[in-house]
């Protein structure tokens, strides 16, 4: 124990952290600059920056099929406050053992961070739906990736406008 | 902040081979680690909910990866085709490793 040399403890006290006064960032993000936050948080290496990066973090570069006939999405075409935008996503499948979706992934592609939510199903779940409240930052699409417990993929998107964004400011 | 509170909306008798629904709430305020302290001009570090597991006699049946773009107090409604009578258990895990949990009972016949 004693000869072991505790680096990082010592790194636990040296908290002097300068202090940026990031005029031009606080500026903008209290008026309407929601869209680019300067830098961004460096709190998770996994998490993409653009929807393309994120679709490929999630899915791999497989094919996207086009979903549009069997994902449905419910969504407001104009949501007033961009912090609680009601979501409601469903895929048209039997949901039994042979033939069920497996995940939905929901992508934002005008957030700071693109992913939203995937939700994992299986053929107890009866029926591939599923409902939560999402934050979108400004007018944006809404995408989402269906996978089948067959292989395929399948991506539909949605058009959202928001009157107040909702990522804090 | 307070301790998140779960909340469960589910039903208690279901006939064999229904589909129902089950709607979950936990208080939670979900920090996006986008927001900046007014006063000190610091990103205020994230802390969201960042899974929800459903399990039915100890079978998974359903979960979620929430990001932060999920709202506070995140909601979350999906269903679940029963065969017998059992008990629901619904996980929610913080990003400190904190994990909130509830259960329901359901008597199917």
């Amino acid at each position: 124990m004693t000869s072991q040399t505790k680096a990082e403890q010592t790194g636990a006290a040296g908290w002097t952290r300068r202090r940026f006064i990031i005029t031009l960032g606080a500026a903008s993000a209290a008026a309407a600059g929601l869209t680019a936050l300067p830098g961004g948080a460096a709190w998770s290496a996994e998490d993409a920056k653009t929807v393309e990066e994120e679709i490929k973090r999630l899915m791999g570069g497989k094919e996207l099929a086009d979903g549009a006939k069997i994902i449905s999405m419910d969504l407001p075409q104009i949501a007033e406050n961009g912090n609680t935008v009601p979501l409601e996503v469903s895929v048209e499948s039997p949901m039994t053992e042979a033939d069920h979706v497996t995940t939905v992934h929901i992508v934002a592609d005008g957030n700071p961070r693109p992913g939203v939510a995937s939700f994992h199903f299986s053929p107890l779940s009866g029926r591939a739906q599923a409902s939560t409240r999402m934050r979108l930052a400004k007018t944006q699409n809404v995408i989402a990736i269906a996978e089948m417990s067959d292989g395929k993929a399948y991506m539909t998107k949605a058009e959202v406008k928001v009157t107040i964004g909702g990522c804090g400011g | 902040m307070a301790k998140p509170k779960p909340r469960i909306r589910a039903p208690k008798k279901a006939s064999k081979g229904e589909v129902i629904e089950i709607k979950t709430l936990i208080s939670h305020p979900m920090e996006s680690g986008q927001r900046k302290d007014r006063k000190t001009g610091e990103i205020i570090p994230r802390k969201i909910i960042n899974a929800f597991t459903c399990t039915y006699n100890g079978q998974e049946v359903f979960k979620a990866d929430f990001h932060p773009a999920i709202s506070a107090n995140p909601y979350m409604s999906f269903f679940v085709k029963v065969k017998e009578s059992g008990e629901f258990e619904f996980t929610w895990v913080d990003d400190d490793g904190t994990t909130y949990s509830k259960k329901s009972k359901l008597t199917v016949n």
